[in-house]
C-alpha cells in the first residue's frame, strides 16, 4: 500500500496526479468521438501544430510556461482549417492532417531559428515531452479548468455528436447541426492538446487521445459504454504510469503512454482469444 | 423542382405526387438526380425552384445502409431509440422502450433488440433502419436504394414488407432504386428521372420501355395524381 501511498507524500506528485487524471478523463472523451470517425491522426497534427504555436509564442519572447496563450489561437485555427479542408470532401481526412501537420511543424522549427541568440536557450525536448512532474499551481488551475470546459461542452454535445458520428446525413435529416458539430469538436480537441502538451508533450499528446477510446472501442458494445471505459482507461493509465515512473525514476509520460499500451494490447489479445 | 448545381442543371422542372399508401419507384441512371430529389425531399438541400411538400406527420428515411461504419458500437434499439428522439441515446428510457419495440415488430424484428449492429446481415440491418424510419408513425418513408447490401432472399422480404406497410398502414414510400426486379414486386408507379421526368407509369409500362433507349421514352404528365401526399 504504502507503494501507492508514499509518492504521493510530494506536492508534485499530487499536482501531476491530478493534472493526469483530468488530462486523462478529457483526452480519453473527445477520443472516443476522434477514433470512430477514423480522426486518430488528427491529435498528432494538432499537437505538432502546437509546437509551431509555442515556437511562434517563443519568437515572441513570451516564456515556454505561457507559450500556450499563442499557440492556443494558432492551434485553434488549425483545427478549423482541418475541419474546413475535411467538410469540402476534396481529400481524405488523413491527408488534410497531414498537410497541416508537416506545414505548422516546420514553421515551428523555423520560427525557433528565427530567435535571437541572445535570448534564453528553450528545452525543445521538454516542449516535445512534456514534464507533468513539472506542472505548477497555476498551469493545475488552467488544467483543470479546460477541462471542466471540455468536458461540460461534451457531455451537453454527446447525444448530437454520436448521431453525427454514426451517420452525418442521417443526423443532418432530424436536425442535427453536423457542421458545426464538427468544427465543434475539432476545435474542442485543438484547446485540449494544447493544454496537454505541457503535461506529455507533442509527441505523446495524440497517444493519450487515441489509445483509451481505441482500447475501450475492444471491449465495450455501446458508444456509451466504450466513453465510459475511455474514461477509466485514460485516468488509470495517468495514475499507473505516474506511480510506476516515481518508483522506475523514469519519464513519467512517456510511462503513462507505455501503460496505455500496455492495457491496449492486452486487450486486443483478449479479444482475439474471445473472437 | 429544378436545382442545379452551379452551370449544371441536376433536375428541370421535375414535378409528381405520391399518395397515401402508395409505392412509387425512382429509377434512373446514375447522377440522374435522384439522390438530390431525396436530399430536397428531406430538407437537407434547397431547390432553386419548387419545393417538396411533405407530410404533416414527417418522413421516414432509410438510408443506404453502406453509409455508416460497421465497427461503430451500437445496438439496434439504440438506432431506433435515435430515430424516436432526433439524437443518439445515452440509454434508452424505460419509456421508450415500448414504441421501439412495436417499431421492431411492425417489420418482423422484434427479436433484433438488445442486437449489435455490427453482427446483422444486410437484411436484418434494413429491417433496423426501417424500424428507425418507421418508429414516430410517418405518412411517407423515403428508402435511398435499399436492396444495397442485401441478398435476393433478403430483397423478397423487404418487397413484402413494404407491400404490407402500404396496404395495411397506408404508409406511402418513395424508393430510389436500380433494380427492376424490386421496382416489378413492389411498385404501383414508377418514374424514370434522368435531369427531368423521362417516363412515368406503372412498372409494366416503364420497365417495358427500358431495354432500347431509356432516354427515348416518351415523356409522359406525372402531375395528374388524384391527390398529393408528397410532391417534389
Amino acid at each position: 500500500m504504502e507503494l501507492l501511498t508514499e509518492p504521493f507524500s510530494h506536492a508534485f506528485m499530487v499536482r501531476a496526479l491530478v493534472c493526469g487524471l483530468a488530462v486523462g478523463a478529457v483526452c480519453a472523451s473527445l477520443g472516443v468521438f476522434v477514433v470512430q470517425r477514423g480522426l486518430s491522426f488528427v491529435g498528432d497534427g494538432l499537437a505538432h501544430a502546437a509546437f509551431g504555436g509555442i515556437a511562434l509564442g517563443l519568437l515572441l519572447d513570451v516564456s515556454v510556461a505561457h507559450a500556450m496563450w499563442v499557440a492556443l489561437p494558432f492551434t485553434f485555427c488549425t483545427a478549423l482549417g482541418i475541419a474546413w479542408v475535411l467538410r469540402s470532401g476534396r481529400v481524405h481526412g488523413d491527408v488534410a492532417t497531414g498537410v497541416f501537420f508537416g506545414v505548422t511543424f516546420a514553421l515551428g522549427v523555423l520560427l525557433l531559428g528565427f530567435r535571437s541568440p541572445d535570448r534564453a536557450i528553450v528545452s525543445v525536448e521538454s516542449i516535445l515531452f512534456g514534464s507533468i512532474l513539472a506542472i505548477g499551481q497555476e498551469e493545475l488551475v488552467v488544467v483543470l479548468a479546460t477541462a471542466s470546459v471540455v468536458g461540460l461542452a461534451l457531455a451537453a454535445c454527446w447525444s448530437r455528436l454520436a448521431y453525427a458520428t454514426f451517420d452525418a446525413e442521417l443526423a443532418r435529416a432530424s436536425g442535427v447541426p453536423v457542421a458545426r458539430l464538427d468544427y465543434l469538436l475539432l476545435g474542442l480537441t485543438a484547446v485540449v492538446v494544447v493544454v496537454s502538451v505541457q503535461t506529455v508533450g507533442v509527441v505523446l499528446v495524440s497517444s493519450f487521445i487515441i489509445i483509451p477510446a481505441a482500447t475501450a472501442g475492444l471491449l465495450a458494445r455501446t458508444l456509451r459504454g466504450v466513453t465510459l471505459v475511455a474514461i477509466a482507461l485514460g485516468t488509470a493509465g495517468a495514475a499507473v504510469g505516474l506511480v510506476a515512473s516515481y518508483h522506475l525514476d523514469v519519464a513519467s509520460g512517456a510511462t503513462i503512454i507505455l501503460t496505455l499500451g500496455a492495457i491496449f494490447f492486452v486487450a486486443l489479445l483478449t479479444r482475439r482469444a474471445h473472437g | 423542382m429544378c436545382k442545379r448545381f452551379g452551370d449544371r442543371v441536376v433536375l428541370e422542372d421535375v414535378s409528381f405526387t405520391i399518395d397515401e399508401g402508395e409505392l412509387l419507384c425512382l429509377l434512373g441512371p446514375n447522377g440522374a438526380g435522384k439522390s438530390t430529389l431525396v436530399r430536397v425531399a428531406l430538407g437537407l438541400l434547397r431547390a432553386d425552384a419548387g419545393e417538396a411538400r411533405c407530410p404533416a406527420s414527417g418522413v421516414g428515411y432509410v438510408p443506404q445502409t453502406k453509409a455508416f461504419s460497421r465497427t461503430f458500437p451500437a445496438k439496434v434499439e439504440e438506432l431506433v431509440t435515435a430515430g424516436l428522439r432526433g439524437r443518439w441515446p445515452w440509454r434508452v428510457r424505460a419509456s421508450e422502450r415500448a414504441k421501439v419495440e412495436a417499431a421492431l415488430a411492425q417489420v418482423g424484428a422484434a427479436h433484433l433488440y438488445g442486437a449489435s449492429l455490427a453482427t446483422l446481415s444486410g437484411g436484418e440491418l434494413q429491417r433496423a433502419f426501417l424500424a428507425r424510419a418507421l418508429v414516430r408513425a410517418p405518412a411517407l418513408l423515403v428508402l435511398d436504394e435499399p436492396e444495397t447490401g442485401v441478398d435476393v432472399g433478403g430483397r423478397d422480404e423487404l418487397a413484402s414488407l413494404l407491400r404490407a406497410l402500404a396496404t395495411e398502414r397506408r404508409i406511402a414510400a418513395l424508393i430510389v432504386t436500380h433494380h427492376p426486379e424490386l421496382v416489378a414486386r413492389v411498385a404501383d408507379r414508377v418514374v424514370l428521372l434522368d435531369r427531368v421526368v423521362r417516363a412515368w407509369g406503372t412498372p409494366r409500362e416503364v420497365l417495358g420501355s427500358l431495354p432500347g433507349d431509356a432516354s427515348s421514352t416518351p415523356p409522359s404528365d406525372p402531375r395528374a395524381g388524384p391527390s398529393t401526399e408528397e410532391s417534389a
